[in-house]
């Protein structure tokens, strides 16, 4: 640190340096330091927010006109958001005629071995494939951008011809963290083709018989 | 008995490493630092594994409550002089034949936080200066089908601002009947891509785990 010299012209001319540094008292600087530190702190939206895309199906507003596009009901997964933060999921289809004798949905949960294995089982293939393509590019065997590995694993997903075409359905007792979990089981899957559509009547009366909230749900909602 | 001698001088800590420490932290939430906007509900956004961070611009944010409110946020758009909220709200206006004032328009741009004002008592909110008649006038955007006043808000801003993205932003109670209905809604007017705001969390499947 600098150290002044002060010089003193006085009597008998006795020179004497300074013997102690001015101390400069740093207390209340640091004082106000941590108090700006922890305002900054507590103000600040460190990580942010990430955003998660999702494209619905277009409204089939005149069904004259349109027509709703066919499936394969071999590879349909319907897979139906419950109350309480339960998924039930039939293959296949459900006709409306069928009311009287519904198929039984079968429970699930949002854990690993839940909703998740059920979607890596019936999309193996394509997982497979996915993850072998981004272990080359790990490994450095293919070299890509960014961009063009994301190209090529959308690439991959649209070739796909054996995976599941997932429909995700969901009860009004659902709620919308349900909602987020499911699309996000999607991408972890790699789910090919999935999307969002509104639940039948008969199909709200296949989860609340499985439920067993039929009750219980119509009268929450009278 | 040996008298013990303390130390004549006072112990000094040299407090500028602390100091140094101290400034460079500090400097660097100053800079990385976004304030965070006081919403009208809070909500905790669910988690998801998306990488995608939030656009800053061209956005208009639905803002879903636990209880079932829908509030609104758009942005002034990338360019502070296109002043894109102004000009919804003054459509806004005109479609409900309030005229708003150039101080009412000049404070709602300048408004950050998401807004669930009906339309009728907009003029009310904006002029006051007490935050509590503010809290208790956002009620949440009126959407039954007799006075959907957020179809307008969502056409008017699609008008205005041609780009804007419809950004959802929920709790992960809020109940999915909410939700459906605000995306019924823009489906009805053709929006059909959607951001849900989440939180990063990782997640990670192991190959084993499927060939089993």
């Amino acid at each position: 640190m600098a150290e002044i010299i002060v010089e003193e012209k006085g009597k008998g001319g006795k020179r004497r340096a300074k013997k102690h540094p001015p101390h400069i008292d740093m207390t209340p600087m640091v004082d106000l330091m941590c108090l700006l530190i922890v305002f900054f702190m507590l103000t600040t939206a460190f990580s942010k927010a990430k955003v998660m895309e999702i494209i619905l199906p277009e409204k089939i507003k005149d069904p004259t006109k349109q027509e709703a596009p066919r499936i394969s009901a071999s590879r349909t997964l319907n897979v139906i958001l419950g109350p309480n933060n339960k998924v039930y999921w039939y293959p296949g289809s459900v006709k409306e005629e069928d009311f009287n004798n519904l198929p039984p949905v079968r429970e699930t949960d949002f854990s690993a071995t839940g909703v998740r294995q059920l979607l890596l089982e019936r999309n193996r293939a394509l997982f497979k494939k996915i993850n072998d393509f981004n272990q080359e590019v790990i490994t450095g065997k293919r070299v890509l951008s960014q961009d063009s590995l994301r190209e090529s694993i959308s690439k991959l997903k649209s070739d796909d011809d054996t995976g599941p075409i997932v429909l995700i359905k969901a009860h009004k007792l659902a709620n919308y963290g349900n909602f987020v979990d499911i699309l996000d089981e999607m991408n972890i899957c790699g789910i090919a083709r999935y999307t969002f559509v509104k639940i039948a009547w008969y199909e709200e009366k296949m989860v609340e018989t499985a439920a067993g909230t039929s009750s219980a749900a119509t009268a929450s909602t009278n | 008995m040996p008298k013990i001698k303390l130390p004549t001088q006072s112990p000094h800590i040299d407090m500028t490493p602390m100091v140094d420490l101290f400034s460079v932290v500090l400097i660097f939430l100053m800079l990385t630092t976004t304030m965070r906007q006081p919403e009208p509900a809070n909500v905790d956004t669910p988690f998801s594994i998306s990488e995608k961070p939030t656009p800053d611009f061209n956005m208009m944010t639905f803002l879903l409550s636990t209880d079932g409110k829908v509030f609104m946020n758009f942005d002034n758009g990338p360019d502070t002089a296109l002043k894109f909220r102004p000009k919804i709200l003054a459509e806004m206006g005109k479609r409900y034949e309030i005229e708003f004032t150039e101080t009412e328009l000049r404070f709602f741009e300048k408004y950050k936080s998401s807004i669930g004002v009906p339309i009728l008592q907009m003029k009310e909110f904006l002029s006051t200066d007490d935050n509590n008649i503010r809290n208790s006038l956002n009620v949440g955007i009126p959407m039954d089908s007799v006075d959907n006043q957020l179809a307008m808000w969502i056409l008017f801003a699609r008008q205005v601002n041609p780009n804007i993205q419809a950004c959802i932003k929920g709790d992960s109670k809020t109940g999915f009947d909410v939700v459906e209905k605000v995306l019924d809604i823009l489906q009805d007017r053709n929006v059909n891509r959607f951001n849900l705001i989440t939180s990063l969390e990782a997640a990670k499947i192991n190959l084993e785990e499927i060939q089993q």
